[in-house]
C-alpha cells in the first residue's frame, strides 16, 4: 500500500462504468479520495491536472488495462468475532482487494451472531482499524439466526447493516419469514435468504444425483434450493417486500425467478463463480475442496445458471466466499464443513463467461458493481464525478494460476488451485488508497 | 502375473483382468485353509494392520485369518469414529501407526472416501473393508468367487440384488464387479431405497420382487437395517418382509439351481425365511469361507506377490 496523494491519475484504460452505460478510453482523475473528472485520453496538457498547482499526482499507467468501479461482493463470510482461526476482517479484506473488490458485505453467522448492534459495530471498527476495503455488514433475520424471533432490524441498521439474512440457518418457519419481509420494509433493505429446505437436506454432503451415488455420499436433492425459492417468491408476492435470493444453483430456481420477475415481482438473485463453471463431477475423488451449499449441480443446472445470468434472470456474482481451514477439510468428507473461498477467483472465473460469449465484459462488470449497488439501494458501484473514488484497475489478458502460496486468504479451501486463470484485478483504489497487488515471484 | 496397484479402495477403478487375477489367485489359496496345517509361509515379515472405525466381526476376523494363513503379523485396531470424526485425528491415528512400519492396512469407516483419503497420505497399501455407502470391494470380490465357483462363469447370468440398495455399500460394489464380469443386474427394492442415477450404471430397476426375481440365476439379498424402519424408507419392517421378503414361493419364480447370496449378518424373517436360508440354494456359509481366500489373494498380491 503506498501513502494516499492528492491526485491519482489513472491514464489509458478502457474505463468501463455500467451504472452511466460507459465503455470507452479514457483517462481518470481522482483527487481527495473523489471521481473528479473523467477525460478522452491522452488530452492531459490541457486537463484539470496540469492546471493543479500544487501536491503530488500519482500516474497510473493502465493502457491495456480495464478501469471498472470497485467490485462490490453481496457474500462474504469475514468469520470475525468467533472463527479468526477460518479468516478475519484483516485477511478477508486483503483478499477482498486481492480480487479486485473494494466493497464486501459479511455474513453474520459469526459467534456471536450478528444480530444486534455490539456486534455490527464491533465489525466495523476492526473495518476501519484493520480492513483495507469497505466492510458492510449483515445483520440476522432472527435473534441467534435461531428462526424464530425477528431480531431488532431497527438497531442493526442504525448501527450499519445494510441487509439481514440468516444465511447458512435460513428461516425454515415460513411466517416467521413473512414477518421479516414484512418489517423490512420499515428500513427499505433486502432480506437475503439461503435457499434451502433443511428438511430436504437432512444429511446430505453433496448434490443427489449419479455423483452421489457413485461416491455413496447422501444426496441434497434439486429441490432442496427450488422449494424454497417458490415459497420466498410466494411470500414476495405476499409482502411486498424486498427479496434477494443467495448463491442460486439450479436450474429450476433459474426458471421459477425469471417467471416471478417477469410478473413484475421484487425479487433479485445473485449466483456464484463455482455454478458458472464447475459441476458435481468436480467432487470426484471425495475432494471436499468442493464441498458447499448448496452443492454443485449437474451440467444442465450450470446451463441454465449461465443463460439465466445472460437473460438478466440472476442480478449479480457474488462470491460466497467461506473460508475454513485445512484440518477441517481434510475430515472425511462427511464430516467436512461446506464452503469454499472465492473473493481471488471469482473475476477470473467469470470473465472466462465473456471468452464463452455468455454475457459482454460490460454486462459482467456490471452484475459485480452497478447491480450489487442496485440490490443494496447504495450508491457505489460506479464512476460518476463525485463519487467515493473505489476503482479496479484489471489486467485482462495476464495469465495466471491459483497457488496455496499466494491466497491471501488466511483459508485456502478452494477447488480451484492448480488452475490457469486469465485476467485478474492489478491494482484497487479504496476511497483514494492505493492498494497495488502483488504475488509470488512468478 | 501380479498386481499394478498401491491400494485397493473400489471395484470402479478395478480392470475386468484384475478382478480375474484375483479370482484367479484366491483359487489356490482356498486349498490352503482346506489343509490340516493353514499356513504357508509367503508374508513372513510383513505387517498387516486392521484398522476399523466401524465394529465389524466377519470382516475383521476373515482379513485376520487371512493374514495369519500368509504368515503376516497381523494387529488389530478398534477405534472409535466419533473419537476421529476430526479428520486430523483420523490422519494422524493412520499416521501413527505407519510410523510402526505397517505395510498393510486394512480400513473401514462409516464415512464414504476415508480409504481413499487414507491412502492418499500414506506409504502403505491400503485396503478398503467397507466405506460409508460407498463400496465394500473385498466382499464384492468373494461373492464374484463364489457365483464364479458354482456356475462356471458370471458372464450372462441374470442376478437380481434385493432391498437397501441406497444404504449398501456391498450392492455397490457388487454391481460393478457383475457388470465388469458380464452379468445382466436387476435391482429391485422400495423406491425410496434406490439411488438416483443408479441406471446409469446400466442396471435395470424393478419395485415389484415377484417381478424382478423371474429367471434369476442368482439373488443376492442384503441385509436390512433395522433402524431404517420408520425413517421413511419403509413403514415396518412386517411391510417389508411381505413386500420383499425371499420366501419359497417366490423362490420357485428364479431359474432351476439359483443361487442366494446375502453379506450377512442375515434378519431371518425379514429378508429371507429360514427355510430359505438354510436350504440348499444358499451360498451364505460358502461365501465366509471364500472370504478368507479371496482376502489372501489381496493381500498377497498387494505384497508384490504374482500368480504364475
Amino acid at each position: 500500500m503506498t501513502e494516499r496523494p492528492t491526485r491519482i491519475l489513472i491514464q489509458g484504460g478502457r474505463i468501463i462504468d455500467p451504472a452511466h452505460g460507459k465503455d470507452a478510453l479514457g483517462d481518470l482523475l481522482i483527487e481527495d479520495g473523489i471521481i473528479r473528472e473523467i477525460m478522452p485520453p491522452d488530452e492531459k496538457e490541457g486537463s484539470a491536472v496540469s492546471e493543479a498547482s500544487n501536491g503530488e499526482t500519482h500516474h497510473i499507467n493502465a493502457r491495456g488495462m480495464v478501469v471498472v468501479p470497485g467490485l462490490i461482493d453481496l457474500h462474504t463470510h469475514m468469520r470475525e468475532p468467533g472463527f479468526e482461526y477460518k479468516e478475519t476482517v484483516a485477511t478477508a479484506t486483503a483478499s477482498a482487494a486481492a480480487g479486485g473488490f473494494t466493497t464486501v458485505c459479511c455474513m453474520p453467522n459469526t459467534n456471536p451472531v450478528n444480530d444486534n448492534q455490539s456486534v455490527t459495530e464491533l465489525i466495523l471498527e476492526k473495518a476501519k482499524t484493520q480492513g483495507i476495503v469497505h466492510v458492510l455488514p449483515i445483520g440476522a433475520i432472527t435473534k441467534g439466526s435461531r428462526g424464530e424471533e425477528l431480531a431488532e432490524m431497527g438497531e442493526l441498521v442504525s448501527a450499519g447493516c445494510v441487509a439481514v439474512s440468516d444465511d447458512g440457518l435460513p428461516v425454515m418457519n415460513s411466517e416467521v419469514m413473512r414477518r421479516a419481509m414484512e418489517y423490512a420494509k420499515i428500513f427499505d433493505i433486502p432480506v437475503i435468504d439461503h435457499c434451502e429446505d433443511l428438511n430436504l437436506t437432512a444429511d446430505g454432503v453433496i448434490f443427489e444425483g449419479a455423483v452421489s451415488t457413485s461416491l455413496g455420499l447422501k444426496g441434497i436433492p434439486a429441490a432442496s434450493e427450488t422449494v424454497m425459492v417458490a415459497r420466498d417468491i410466494a411470500l414476495a408476492e405476499l409482502t411486498g417486500g424486498r427479496v434477494h435470493l443467495a448463491h442460486i444453483s439450479t436450474a429450476g430456481s433459474v426458471r421459477l425467478i425469471r417467471e416471478a420477475k417477469r410478473r413484475g415481482l421484487p425479487i433479485t438473485a445473485e449466483t456464484c463463480p463455482h455454478y458458472l463453471v464447475l459441476t458435481d463431477e468436480r467432487v470426484m475423488g471425495f475432494d471436499a475442496n468442493a464441498k458447499m451449499k448448496p452443492p454443485l449441480a449437474t451440467s444442465q443446472d450450470l446451463e441454465e445458471v449461465r443463460t439465466g445470468l445472460t437473460d438478466g434472470t440472476l442480478d449479480a456474482i457474488a462470491t460466497d466466499h467461506a473460508p475454513h481451514a485445512s484440518e477441517e477439510k481434510n475430515r472425511a468428507i462427511d464430516h467436512a464443513p461446506f464452503g469454499i473461498i472465492g473473493l481471488e477467483t471469482a473475476l477470473s472465473l467469470s470473465m472466462s463467461l465473456v471468452d464463452g460469449g455468455f454475457l459482454t465484459l460490460s454486462e459482467l462488470i456490471g452484475k459485480m458493481t452497478e447491480q450489487p449497488a442496485r440490490i443494496l439501494g447504495k450508491k457505489i458501484g460506479r464512476l460518476g464525478i463525485g463519487d467515493i473514488a473505489d476503482v479496479t484497475i484489471i489486467d485482462p489478458n495476464v495469465e495466471w494460476q491459483v497457488s496455496e502460496s499466494d491466497i491471501k486468504s488466511k483459508s485456502k479451501n478452494s477447488p480451484f488451485l492448480g488452475w490457469n486463470m486469465k485476467g485478474r484485478a492489478r491494482t484497487v483504489i479504496v476511497a483514494g488508497k492505493v492498494i497495488e497487488n502483488k504475488w509470488g515471484e512468478s | 502375473m501380479g498386481l499394478k496397484r498401491k491400494d485397493i479402495l473400489t471395484i470402479a477403478e478395478m480392470e475386468k483382468e484384475e478382478i480375474d487375477l484375483i479370482l484367479q489367485t484366491a483359487e489356490s489359496f482356498k486349498e490352503v485353509s482346506q489343509r490340516d496345517i493353514k499356513k504357508v509361509p509367503t508374508l513372513r515379515g510383513k505387517t498387516v494392520v486392521n484398522l476399523f472405525f466401524e465394529p465389524s466381526t466377519r470382516t475383521r476376523t476373515s482379513f485376520e485369518l487371512a493374514g495369519k494363513r500368509l504368515s503376516a503379523d497381523v494387529v488389530n485396531i478398534s477405534a472409535s469414529s466419533s473419537s476421529t470424526v476430526k479428520g486430523e485425528t483420523l490422519l494422524d491415528t493412520a499416521r501413527n501407526i505407519e510410523a510402526m512400519q505397517s505395510d498393510i492396512m486394512i480400513v473401514r469407516h462409516a464415512s464414504s472416501g476415508v480409504p481413499a483419503l487414507l491412502a492418499r497420505h500414506l506409504k502403505s497399501s491400503v485396503i478398503n473393508a467397507g466405506d460409508g455407502l460407498h463400496e465394500h470391494p473385498s466382499q464384492a470380490l468373494l461373492d464374484l468367487f463364489t457365483i464364479k465357483e458354482k456356475k462356471g462363469t458370471v458372464e450372462g447370468l441374470k442376478v437380481v440384488i434385493v432391498g437397501d440398495i441406497l444404504h449398501s455399500r456391498v450392492a455397490h460394489s457388487d454391481i460393478r464387479g457383475l457388470l465388469k464380469l458380464g452379468a445382466e443386474v436387476q435391482l429391485v427394492g422400495p423406491p425410496p431405497m434406490i439411488p438416483k442415477g443408479i441406471e446409469e450404471w446400466g442396471v435395470s430397476v424393478r419395485y415389484r420382487m415377484e417381478e424382478a426375481i423371474k429367471g434369476a440365476d442368482v439373488i443376492i439379498l442384503l441385509r436390512l437395517q433395522l433402524e431404517r424402519q420408520g425413517c421413511g424408507y419403509f413403514p415396518t419392517l412386517r411391510e417389508y418382509a411381505h413386500l420383499y421378503g425371499l420366501n419359497r414361493s417366490r423362490l420357485s419364480l428364479a431359474e432351476k439351481g439359483v443361487l442366494i447370496l446375502h453379506p450377512g449378518p442375515i434378519n431371518r424373517g425379514v429378508e429371507v425365511t429360514s427355510d430359505v436360508a438354510d436350504g440348499l440354494s444358499s451360498m451364505i456359509l460358502e461365501q465366509v469361507t471364500n472370504g478368507v481366500a479371496v482376502r489372501m489373494a489381496l493381500l498377497f498380491l498387494l505384497a508384490g506377490g504374482k500368480n504364475d
